[in-house]
Protein backbone atom coordinates (compact mmCIF):
# COMPACT_ATOMS: atom_id res chain seq x y z
CA UNK A 1 0.00 0.00 0.00
CA UNK A 2 1.47 3.33 -1.05
CA UNK A 3 1.39 6.60 0.89
CA UNK A 4 -1.78 7.94 -0.71
CA UNK A 5 -3.39 4.53 -0.30
CA UNK A 6 -2.66 4.60 3.43
CA UNK A 7 -4.26 8.01 3.80
CA UNK A 8 -7.27 6.89 1.77
CA UNK A 9 -7.68 3.69 3.81
CA UNK A 10 -7.51 5.61 7.09
CA UNK A 11 -10.03 8.26 6.04
CA UNK A 12 -12.33 5.70 4.43
CA UNK A 13 -12.31 3.62 7.62
CA UNK A 14 -13.24 6.54 9.86
CA UNK A 15 -15.86 7.93 7.51
CA UNK A 16 -17.57 4.58 6.88
CA UNK A 17 -17.69 3.64 10.57
CA UNK A 18 -19.13 7.00 11.57
CA UNK A 19 -21.70 6.87 8.77
CA UNK A 20 -22.81 3.36 9.76
CA UNK A 21 -23.01 4.42 13.41
CA UNK A 22 -25.28 7.35 12.58
CA UNK A 23 -27.51 5.24 10.33
CA UNK A 24 -27.67 2.41 12.87
CA UNK A 25 -28.54 4.67 15.78
CA UNK A 26 -31.18 6.61 13.85
CA UNK A 27 -32.80 3.42 12.53
CA UNK A 28 -32.73 1.70 15.89
CA UNK A 29 -34.17 4.69 17.69
CA UNK A 30 -37.00 5.29 15.26
CA UNK A 31 -38.14 1.71 14.89
CA UNK A 32 -37.52 1.18 18.59
CA UNK A 33 -35.24 -1.79 18.23
CA UNK A 34 -31.88 -1.95 19.99
CA UNK A 35 -31.11 -5.21 18.23
CA UNK A 36 -31.54 -3.62 14.81
CA UNK A 37 -29.04 -0.91 15.76
CA UNK A 38 -26.46 -3.52 16.76
CA UNK A 39 -27.08 -5.60 13.62
CA UNK A 40 -26.72 -2.63 11.26
CA UNK A 41 -23.57 -1.47 12.99
CA UNK A 42 -22.07 -4.97 13.05
CA UNK A 43 -22.74 -5.25 9.32
CA UNK A 44 -21.11 -1.87 8.83
CA UNK A 45 -18.00 -2.87 10.75
CA UNK A 46 -17.63 -6.06 8.71
CA UNK A 47 -18.11 -4.20 5.42
CA UNK A 48 -15.65 -1.50 6.46
CA UNK A 49 -13.01 -4.04 7.40
CA UNK A 50 -13.47 -5.82 4.08
CA UNK A 51 -12.96 -2.53 2.26
CA UNK A 52 -10.11 -0.98 4.21
CA UNK A 53 -8.07 -3.79 5.77
CA UNK A 54 -6.91 -5.91 2.81
CA UNK A 55 -4.36 -4.38 0.45
CA UNK A 56 -6.65 -3.82 -2.53
CA UNK A 57 -5.21 -2.70 -5.89
CA UNK A 58 -6.88 0.73 -5.68
CA UNK A 59 -4.70 1.55 -2.69
CA UNK A 60 -1.65 1.16 -4.94
CA UNK A 61 -2.29 3.63 -7.70
CA UNK A 62 0.48 6.03 -6.73
CA UNK A 63 3.68 3.99 -6.53
CA UNK A 64 6.81 5.81 -5.46
CA UNK A 65 9.03 6.67 -8.39
CA UNK A 66 12.49 5.70 -7.26
CA UNK A 67 15.40 6.98 -9.27
CA UNK A 68 17.05 4.51 -11.55
CA UNK A 69 20.36 3.23 -10.13
CA UNK A 70 22.13 4.46 -13.25
CA UNK A 71 20.92 7.99 -12.51
CA UNK A 72 22.83 7.83 -9.28
CA UNK A 73 26.09 7.27 -11.07
CA UNK A 74 25.52 10.19 -13.40
CA UNK A 75 25.10 12.55 -10.47
CA UNK A 76 27.75 11.61 -7.93
CA UNK A 77 27.51 12.87 -4.39
CA UNK A 78 29.22 16.18 -3.86
CA UNK A 79 32.58 15.53 -2.29
CA UNK A 80 33.23 17.04 1.06
CA UNK A 81 35.65 19.86 0.92
CA UNK A 82 38.99 18.99 2.44
CA UNK A 83 38.62 20.20 5.98
CA UNK A 84 41.00 17.81 7.57
CA UNK A 85 38.44 15.51 9.10
CA UNK A 86 40.40 12.70 10.58
CA UNK A 87 37.50 10.25 10.70
CA UNK A 88 36.68 10.47 7.04
CA UNK A 89 39.19 8.82 4.89
CA UNK A 90 37.27 8.32 1.73
CA UNK A 91 39.21 7.23 -1.26
CA UNK A 92 37.48 7.53 -4.53
CA UNK B 1 4.33 -0.31 9.25
CA UNK B 2 0.95 0.09 7.53
CA UNK B 3 0.31 -3.62 7.55
CA UNK B 4 -2.80 -5.79 7.57
CA UNK B 5 -2.61 -6.19 11.34
CA UNK B 6 -2.09 -2.50 11.94
CA UNK B 7 -5.17 -1.57 9.92
CA UNK B 8 -7.30 -4.29 11.51
CA UNK B 9 -6.26 -3.09 14.97
CA UNK B 10 -7.00 0.56 14.18
CA UNK B 11 -10.40 -0.33 12.76
CA UNK B 12 -11.38 -2.49 15.70
CA UNK B 13 -10.34 0.15 18.23
CA UNK B 14 -12.24 2.89 16.46
CA UNK B 15 -15.31 0.68 15.94
CA UNK B 16 -15.50 -0.23 19.62
CA UNK B 17 -15.04 3.40 20.69
CA UNK B 18 -17.99 4.37 18.51
CA UNK B 19 -20.02 1.44 19.87
CA UNK B 20 -19.44 2.68 23.42
CA UNK B 21 -20.56 6.14 22.32
CA UNK B 22 -23.73 4.72 20.74
CA UNK B 23 -24.55 2.84 23.94
CA UNK B 24 -24.05 6.02 25.97
CA UNK B 25 -26.39 7.86 23.64
CA UNK B 26 -28.97 5.08 23.90
CA UNK B 27 -28.83 5.37 27.67
CA UNK B 28 -29.20 9.16 27.50
CA UNK B 29 -32.17 8.80 25.16
CA UNK B 30 -34.07 7.15 28.02
CA UNK B 31 -34.30 10.56 29.65
CA UNK B 32 -36.57 11.70 26.81
CA UNK B 33 -39.18 9.22 27.96
CA UNK B 34 -41.49 10.52 30.66
CA UNK B 35 -43.41 7.49 31.93
CA UNK B 36 -46.98 7.68 33.15
CA UNK B 37 -47.64 4.29 34.74
CA UNK B 38 -50.81 3.48 36.62
CA UNK B 39 -51.48 0.85 39.24
CA UNK B 40 -54.28 -0.10 41.56
CA UNK B 41 -54.22 -2.68 44.32
CA UNK B 42 -57.36 -3.87 46.09
CA UNK B 43 -57.28 -5.76 49.35
CA UNK B 44 -60.11 -8.18 48.70
CA UNK B 45 -59.98 -10.14 51.91
CA UNK B 46 -58.03 -10.58 55.14
CA UNK B 47 -57.60 -14.34 55.12
CA UNK B 48 -56.26 -14.70 58.61
CA UNK B 49 -54.47 -12.80 61.33
CA UNK B 50 -52.22 -14.43 63.87
CA UNK B 51 -49.85 -13.60 66.62
CA UNK B 52 -46.68 -15.65 66.32
CA UNK B 53 -45.27 -17.34 69.47
CA UNK B 54 -42.57 -14.65 69.61
CA UNK B 55 -45.19 -11.92 69.68
CA UNK B 56 -45.02 -10.66 66.11
CA UNK B 57 -48.21 -10.08 64.18
CA UNK B 58 -48.69 -11.81 60.86
CA UNK B 59 -51.42 -11.22 58.28
CA UNK B 60 -52.48 -13.05 55.16
CA UNK B 61 -54.49 -11.15 52.59
CA UNK B 62 -55.93 -11.63 49.15
CA UNK B 63 -54.83 -8.93 46.75
CA UNK B 64 -55.93 -7.87 43.33
CA UNK B 65 -53.11 -6.03 41.56
CA UNK B 66 -53.73 -4.31 38.26
CA UNK B 67 -51.13 -2.16 36.58
CA UNK B 68 -50.32 -0.58 33.27
CA UNK B 69 -46.55 -0.13 33.04
CA UNK B 70 -46.26 0.07 29.25
CA UNK B 71 -44.92 3.61 29.34
CA UNK B 72 -41.87 2.45 31.32
CA UNK B 73 -40.59 0.53 28.31
CA UNK B 74 -38.33 2.19 25.78
CA UNK B 75 -36.14 0.75 23.04
CA UNK B 76 -33.35 0.45 25.60
CA UNK B 77 -35.31 -1.49 28.24
CA UNK B 78 -34.32 -5.05 29.04
CA UNK B 79 -36.84 -5.76 31.75
CA UNK B 80 -38.70 -4.16 34.63
CA UNK B 81 -38.75 -5.41 38.19
CA UNK B 82 -41.80 -4.45 40.24
CA UNK B 83 -42.64 -5.08 43.84
CA UNK B 84 -45.56 -4.15 46.03
CA UNK B 85 -44.70 -2.90 49.49
CA UNK B 86 -46.90 -2.27 52.50
CA UNK B 87 -45.69 0.89 54.20
CA UNK B 88 -46.73 2.01 57.66
CA UNK B 89 -45.42 3.71 60.75
CA UNK B 90 -44.95 2.19 64.20
CA UNK B 91 -43.51 3.63 67.41
CA UNK B 92 -40.36 1.57 66.86
CA UNK B 93 -39.79 2.41 63.19
CA UNK B 94 -40.76 5.59 61.42
CA UNK B 95 -41.08 3.62 58.16
CA UNK B 96 -41.78 -0.07 57.79
CA UNK B 97 -41.63 -1.45 54.26
CA UNK B 98 -42.73 -5.02 53.74
CA UNK B 99 -42.61 -6.59 50.32
CA UNK B 100 -45.82 -8.49 49.68
CA UNK B 101 -45.46 -9.41 46.03
CA UNK B 102 -42.94 -8.93 43.24
CA UNK B 103 -42.52 -9.78 39.61
CA UNK B 104 -40.23 -9.43 36.63
CA UNK B 105 -41.80 -8.03 33.49
CA UNK B 106 -39.76 -9.19 30.50
CA UNK B 107 -41.36 -7.13 27.75
CA UNK B 108 -43.79 -4.38 26.91
CA UNK B 109 -46.41 -6.94 25.85
CA UNK B 110 -46.54 -8.25 29.41
CA UNK B 111 -46.56 -4.88 31.10
CA UNK B 112 -50.33 -4.40 31.28
CA UNK B 113 -51.59 -7.03 33.65
CA UNK B 114 -53.76 -7.88 36.58
CA UNK B 115 -53.19 -10.63 39.08
CA UNK B 116 -55.32 -12.10 41.80
CA UNK B 117 -53.13 -13.49 44.56
CA UNK B 118 -52.55 -13.82 48.25
CA UNK B 119 -49.40 -12.13 49.49
CA UNK B 120 -46.37 -13.92 48.06
CA UNK B 121 -44.10 -12.99 50.96
CA UNK B 122 -45.21 -13.10 54.58
CA UNK B 123 -46.53 -9.90 56.06
CA UNK B 124 -44.97 -9.93 59.52
CA UNK B 125 -44.59 -6.91 61.75
CA UNK B 126 -41.68 -6.30 64.11
CA UNK B 127 -43.89 -6.40 67.15
CA UNK B 128 -47.61 -6.37 67.64
CA UNK B 129 -48.83 -3.27 65.85
CA UNK B 130 -50.83 -4.58 62.93
CA UNK B 131 -54.27 -4.81 64.47
CA UNK B 132 -56.43 -2.07 62.92
CA UNK B 133 -53.31 -0.45 61.47
CA UNK B 134 -53.63 1.77 58.42
CA UNK B 135 -51.02 0.99 55.78
CA UNK B 136 -50.20 2.30 52.33
CA UNK B 137 -49.64 -0.03 49.43
CA UNK B 138 -46.85 1.28 47.21
CA UNK B 139 -45.72 -0.11 43.91
CA UNK B 140 -41.97 0.23 43.37
CA UNK B 141 -40.25 -0.43 40.07
CA UNK B 142 -36.72 -0.71 38.77
CA UNK B 143 -36.26 -0.29 35.03
CA UNK B 144 -33.28 -2.33 33.85
CA UNK B 145 -31.88 -0.99 30.59
CA UNK B 146 -29.93 -2.85 27.94
CA UNK B 147 -27.13 -0.33 28.40
CA UNK B 148 -26.55 2.46 30.84
CA UNK B 149 -28.34 3.89 33.78
CA UNK B 150 -30.96 2.03 35.81
CA UNK B 151 -34.07 3.92 36.81
CA UNK B 152 -36.16 3.36 39.92
CA UNK B 153 -39.35 4.99 41.10
CA UNK B 154 -42.53 4.25 43.00
CA UNK B 155 -46.17 5.17 43.13
CA UNK B 156 -49.03 4.95 45.53
CA UNK B 157 -51.18 1.99 44.54
CA UNK B 158 -54.10 2.49 46.91
CA UNK B 159 -57.38 2.86 45.05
Amino acid sequence: MDWQGQKLAEQLMQLLLLAFAVVAFATGYFIGSFQMMILIYAGGVILTSLITVPNWPFFNRHPLKWLDPSEDEKHPKPQHSVTSNSKKKSKK
Amino acid sequence: MHSFGYRANALLTFAITILALMCAMASLSDNLNSPTPSAEVLVLNINWFQKQPNGNDEVSMTLNISADLQSLFTWNTKQVFVFLAAEYETPKNSLNQISLWDGIIPSKEHSKFWIHTSNKYRFIDQGSNLRSKEFNLTLHWHVMPKTGKMFADKMDADP
